[in-house]
Order: C-alpha cells, then structure tokens, then sequence
C-alpha cells in the first residue's frame, strides 16, 4: 500500500465552520461520507478537483486545506531519462 | 460497517449462493444421471449462457430484497452516488479480477497442451470467472476497508 504524503486539515476547518458534519461536507462536495471520512483519516489522496472543492466550501486557498509531508521527500525518487 | 461495504459483501454472498446453487442444479439435472454429456460442447455453451442471465436477475432481486431490509431495520437508504473513489477502487477491483481470469485462461491452454480433457477447459473457465468475481468483491472491502 503506497503512503499517503498529503495531511489536511479538514476536520479543524469544519469545526471552525459551525462544526459542519461530515455528511454536510459530503453534500457540498458532491461525493460520498465514507470519501470525506478517508480523506480526514489520510486513507485517500483526493483528485485536484475535490481539493478545490473542498477548499472553496472553506473559502479558504488550496494550501490551508492540504500540504504536502515534505519530511518524506526523501522517499520519492524521480527518474529522469 | 457502512453501507458501501454491506452491498458489496451482499454481493459476495449472492455469489457465492448462485454459483453454488447453480452448479449443484447442473450437476444433478445433466451430469449426475450421464456424465458423458460433458464431452458435449453444446452443453457447455447452454450452461455458460444460462448462468449470465441468471446471475445478472438473481442479484438484481437479491439487491432489491437488501435495500427493503436495510430500510426497514435502519431506517437508512442506501447509497445511489458513486463518486471518484468508489469509481477508483472499482476499476482498482476490476484489474485485480482481470487478472484472475487471465491466469484462469492460461491455466486453460496448460490443460490442453498436457492433454486434459475438454470438458476440463470449460470447468477452468467457469473457476476462473467465479474466482474473479470473488476477489474482485474482497478487494472492494479491503480497499474501503485500508484506504490506498
């Protein structure tokens, strides 16, 4: 199973956001509850657009919402040919 | 245990039931009285294309009497979105399967080169696809399950 690199702060910015639930956030975004709940849990790294979604129910920009573990970059190899 | 999951291992189980009760009805109605009919090619074509229409209506119902029962204890529709990561470990699920049955089919051809009879073909084919199903569903749940 690949690590995920990506952390979020979902679950602060719904409680500063009236304490909106996970299936409010589900219902705004357009997907599931259980995406919303694995994406909270860093089970799952969300497509660009469900980030932009997400962070646009916050009002907040991109990197409020996601950043990226940069402590494991050194993990990541990149091959260049 | 979600609703996600809960289909899913329903459909595991309707599977299971309806190849099991399948298999158990083709035996004793052709095979058991005259085993001869397995070299019968004929046969072999009436049983796989009787087995997709009735797997396809079976878990149709079998969903239908689910999604009755999961109302009436939960009180709790059950989940007709499908978003970007059920779409994801659907076709995560789906590889696993074709794999399956790529090794099912390979498996096949090796019956054949050592001799096996024919009939042997046809039973590799129906393992392998009954097998792929399987661990397509289980994949689904570890998926959900585990997260990737």
């Amino acid at each position: 199973m690949s690590k995920c690199y990506i952390n979020n702060n979902i679950r602060k910015l719904r409680f500063n956001t009236d304490e909106m639930t996970q299936q409010e956030l589900a219902d705004k975004t357009g997907v599931t509850r259980q995406t919303i709940i694995a994406i909270e849990n860093g089970k799952y790294s969300p497509t660009l657009e469900l980030a932009f979604r997400i962070a646009h129910v916050f009002n907040s920009p991109l990197d409020e919402v996601f950043s990226f573990n940069s402590e494991d970059d050194s993990e990541i190899t990149i091959t260049k040919r | 245990m979600d609703n996600k999951e809960k289909q899913i291992l329903v459909t595991l189980i309707s599977l299971i039931l309806i190849f099991a009760c399948y298999s158990l009805y083709v035996y004793n109605k052709y095979i058991a009285d005259n085993f001869n009919i397995v070299n019968d090619f004929r046969f072999w074509g009436k049983t796989f294309l009787i087995l997709i229409p009735v797997t396809i209506v079976s878990q149709i119902v079998i969903h239908i009497v689910f999604a009755i029962m999961n109302k009436i204890v939960t009180n709790e529709d059950l989940p007709t979105l499908s978003d970007e990561r059920d779409k994801l470990i659907d076709l995560k699920a789906i590889r696993i399967s074709h794999w399956i049955f790529t090794g099912g089919f390979l498996l096949w051809m090796v019956s054949q080169v050592i001799g096996m009879p024919p009939y042997a073909m046809f039973i590799t084919l129906i393992v392998s696809g009954f097998f792929s199903g399987i661990v397509s569903e289980i994949a689904k749940i570890y998926f959900y399950r585990k997260g990737f």
